[in-house]
C-alpha cells in the first residue's frame, strides 16, 4: 500500500476533499496543526496523524511550516505528499520542492496510479501528468472530488518543534478577518448566486441577495461587478477570484469571459439570466433565461416562497 | 530602493490557446501578452519607485519574442531589463525556471523582487516562493496593498474572507493581485524613451547554470498526454415572455433546488 502525507490546515470541505482523494491512492498519513485538523483527519479516514505543536508557528507566514513538513517528509519518505490548493498551500508545496529538490504539480483536479488531472486554459485542455524526480507532490484542487467521510480511529503521534528563528523572517502582524455573515462561504456553499455588471448597482445586489437566501445559497460576483464596487472584491469568482463548484451555480447579468468561467464552470447545474442571447454564459448553461434580470429573479422569489 | 519586477509573456487568456505538438503552450502565435497579473507588479514598482526613489529593472525569461513584454515594461517606465533568452530553456519545469531566475537575481542588486500572483498561462503561483527558498529573502506573496518604511516592507496579504499583515525587513519577495492598483498605459514619451533603454540578453551559461539542469529533458515533471475538455453543452433556453422566472422556477424545483 502507498503511504501519502496530506497537509490539513482547518479549513473544513476542500480539506477534507484531499483527505477523501488521497484515501483512494493509499494509506493516509494527515499532518495537523491545530484539534479541527485532527478531528477532520478522523473524519476523513486517516490512518495516522502527525499533531504538530509548535509555539508561534502562527505568527511567521509559510516558512515555520515548510520546515516542519519538509522533516516530516524526509522522516516519512512518502509515495505521495498532498495539499489542498489555496496559496498556503502551494507556498508550502513549493517550499517542499527546493528542500528536497522533488518536481512539483499545482492545482490537481485529479490522481492515480498512473498521473494527476490538470485543467490548464481555463478549463480548456485537460492533461495528464506526473512527477519523474521524486515523489508526487502535489496541490489539488477545490472541487477535485466529493469529500466523503470514513471514520476510524487513527494512530495520533504527538510532534513537539521549536520555530527556528531563520523561519521568523515574515511576520504575520495581524489577521483581519471579514465576516461571511449568515450565509455559507462561497467556497464551500452548495449554491452560489452572482451577480455581474447587469446588476448595475451596489443597491441591486439586494436582489441577488435575496435569490441567495432562497436558496440557501452564497453571493458570487464577477470582476466587472467588484470592480465596479458593486460588490466587494472577496466574493470575485474566477480566475483571480475564488473558485467554486457547488451543485447549482446562478450567473445573473454575467456574460460569461473566459476568466469567470475558470472559476465556476466545475458547478454541477448551471443556470443563467441575460437580456443578451448570444452572451457566452447560455453556452454552458443547462437552464439559461433571455431575459431582465429584474424581471425574471423577483418572479423566481415569488415561485420559491410559494413552495416553501 | 532597487527593485526587480518578474515578468513572463504568456499567451493572451481571453483567447483560444493551445498545446504544441511537444504538449509545451504554443507560444509562437501572434497573441503574446505581458502575464495579465505582472502589469500589476510593473505598477507597482513603479509607485514605490517614485515614491521612494531607485532604481527598476525587470527580469524575463522566455523566447527572442518576450523581448515585445520587455519593451512594453521599459515603456510604462521601468530603467532597465535582463532577458534570459536560451534555446536550452524551453520545456523547463517551475524548478528549473526557478533556478534561472535565481541566478540572474544573484547578478543584480535589490531590495524588493514583485512578481504577479501568478502567470496567466501556467498560473503555478509558486514562483516567489520558489525564489524565496533559493535566495533567501524574505516572501510575502499575495498582496492587494504594499508600504516600505525604511527597511521594513508591510504587505496585506489578501484571503477569501479577509486578510493578514505581513511584515519582514528587506530584501523581500512580494507577488501582487489585481486589486493592488490600475497598471498605468505606455505613453508616448514613454514608448519613445523605451528604445534607448538597456536590455541586456543572457544564457544559462552566461548565469553559470549548466544547462543539463534546465529545459524539457531535465523537468521534474511530465506531460504525458493533453485533450480538449468537452464543451459544455448548452441546455435549455427560453426567452422570458413574463414568465421566465416562472419556467426558471420550474426548473429549479425539478432539480429540487427549491
Ligand atoms: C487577468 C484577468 C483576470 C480576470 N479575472 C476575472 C475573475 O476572476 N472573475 C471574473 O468574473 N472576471 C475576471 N476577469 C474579467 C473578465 O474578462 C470579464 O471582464 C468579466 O468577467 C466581465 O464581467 P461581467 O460578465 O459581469 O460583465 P460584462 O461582460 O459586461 O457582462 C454583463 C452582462 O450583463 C448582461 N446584462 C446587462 N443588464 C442586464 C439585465 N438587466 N438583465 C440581464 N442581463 C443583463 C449583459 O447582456 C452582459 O452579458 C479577468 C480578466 C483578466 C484580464
Ligand atoms: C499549462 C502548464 C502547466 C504546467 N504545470 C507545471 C507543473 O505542474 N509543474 C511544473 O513544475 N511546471 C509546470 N509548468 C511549467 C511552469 O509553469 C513554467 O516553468 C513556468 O515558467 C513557471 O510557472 P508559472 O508560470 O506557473 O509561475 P507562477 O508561479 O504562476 O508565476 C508567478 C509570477 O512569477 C513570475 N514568473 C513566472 N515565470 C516567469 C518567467 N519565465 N520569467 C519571469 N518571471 C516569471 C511572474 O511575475 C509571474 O506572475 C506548466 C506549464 C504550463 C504551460
Amino acid at each position: 500500500m502507498a503511504d501519502i502525507l496530506v497537509y490539513v490546515p482547518e479549513s473544513g470541505k476542500h480539506a477534507a476533499e484531499v483527505l477523501t482523494l488521497a484515501r483512494s491512492l493509499g494509506d493516509v498519513t494527515a499532518i495537523a496543526f491545530d484539534d479541527q485538523s485532527t478531528a477532520l483527519a478522523s473524519e476523513y479516514g486517516a490512518a495516522k496523524v502527525y499533531r504538530v505543536t509548535a509555539d508561534g508557528v502562527d505568527d511567521y507566514f509559510v516558512e515555520p511550516k515548510a520546515t516542519i513538513l519538509t522533516d516530516l517528509a524526509r522522516q516519512a519518505g512518502p509515495d505521495a505528499f498532498l495539499l489542498p490548493s489555496t496559496d498556503e498551500g502551494k507556498a508550502l508545496a513549493a517550499r517542499l520542492a527546493v528542500a528536497l529538490d522533488n518536481g512539483l504539480l499545482t492545482d490537481v483536479t485529479g490522481l492515480d496510479a498512473e498521473g494527476a488531472r490538470q485543467d490548464i486554459f481555463a478549463g480548456a485542455t485537460v492533461t495528464a501528468s506526473k512527477i519523474t524526480k521524486g515523489f508526487t507532490l502535489a496541490t489539488v484542487k477545490a472541487g477535485a472530488t466529493a469529500a466523503e467521510p470514513a471514520p476510524g480511529e487513527p494512530a495520533v503521534e504527538a510532534v513537539e518543534v521549536r520555530v527556528a528563528d531563520a523561519d521568523k523572517r515574515v511576520r504575520i502582524a495581524e489577521r483581519v478577518d471579514e465576516p461571511a455573515g449568515d450565509r455559507p462561504g462561497l467556497s464551500e456553499a452548495d449554491v452560489v448566486v452572482s451577480g455581474g455588471r447587469g446588476v448595475g448597482s451596489a443597491e441591486d445586489f439586494a436582489l441577488i441577495e435575496r435569490v441567495a437566501d432562497a436558496l440557501g445559497g452564497a453571493v458570487g460576483a464577477s470582476r466587472a461587478a467588484t470592480d465596479a464596487g458593486y460588490y466587494p472584491h472577496k466574493f470575485q469568482v474566477g480566475q483571480t477570484g475564488t473558485t467554486v463548484s457547488p451543485q447549482l451555480y446562478v450567473a445573473a447579468g454575467i456574460s460569461g469571459a473566459i476568466q469567470h468561467r475558470a472559476g465556476m464552470q466545475t458547478s454541477k447545474v448551471i443556470v443563467a439570466v441575460n437580456k443578451d442571447a448570444d452572451a457566452p454564459i447560455f453556452g454552458m448553461a443547462d437552464f439559461g433565461v433571455v431575459g431582465d434580470l429584474f424581471e425574471v429573479l423577483p418572479q423566481v422569489l415569488e415561485e420559491a416562497e410559494k413552495r416553501k | 530602493m532597487n527593485i526587480v519586477v518578474l515578468v513572463k509573456q504568456v499567451p493572451d487568456s481571453g483567447l483560444a490557446r493551445q498545446l504544441d505538438a511537444q504538449l509545451r503552450v504554443d507560444r509562437n502565435g501572434p497573441n503574446n501578452v505581458m502575464g495579465e497579473l505582472d502589469e500589476y507588479a510593473v505598477e507597482a514598482a513603479l509607485q514605490l519607485k517614485e515614491a521612494h526613489g531607485g532604481e527598476v529593472t525587470v527580469l524575463t525569461l522566455g523566447p527572442d519574442q518576450a523581448t515585445e513584454t520587455v519593451r512594453k515594461t521599459l515603456a510604462m517606465g521601468a530603467d532597465k531589463a535582463v532577458h534570459i533568452s536560451d534555446e536550452a530553456a524551453a520545456g523547463s519545469d517551475a524548478l528549473a525556471t526557478s533556478k534561472l531566475l535565481a541566478a540572474a537575481l544573484g547578478r543584480l542588486e535589490w531590495d524588493l523582487v514583485i512578481a504577479g500572483a501568478e502567470s496567466t498561462d501556467s498560473g503555478m503561483g509558486v514562483m516567489p516562493h520558489l525564489l524565496a527558498a533559493r535566495t533567501g529573502a524574505a516572501a510575502a506573496t499575495g498582496a492587494r496593498k504594499i508600504d516600505v518604511d525604511g527597511d521594513t516592507i508591510t504587505v496585506e496579504h489578501q484571503r477569501d474572507n479577509g486578510y493578514d499583515v505581513l511584515t519582514a525587513s528587506l530584501p523581500a519577495i512580494v507577488s501582487v493581485w489585481d486589486t493592488i492598483n490600475t497598471p498605468r498605459y505606455p505613453s508616448l514619451k514613454g514608448i519613445m524613451a523605451a528604445k534607448r533603454k538597456s536590455v541586456e540578453t543572457l544564457t544559462a551559461a552566461d548565469l553559470g547554470v549548466d544547462p543539463s539542469e534546465i529545459g524539457g529533458d531535465a523537468a521534474a515533471t511530465e506531460v504525458l498526454s493533453a485533450t480538449d475538455r468537452p464543451e459544455r453543452t448548452a441546455g435549455q433556453i427560453v426567452t422570458d415572455e413574463g414568465d421566465g422566472g416562472r419556467q426558471l422556477a420550474a426548473f429549479l424545483a425539478a432539480e429540487k433546488f427549491i
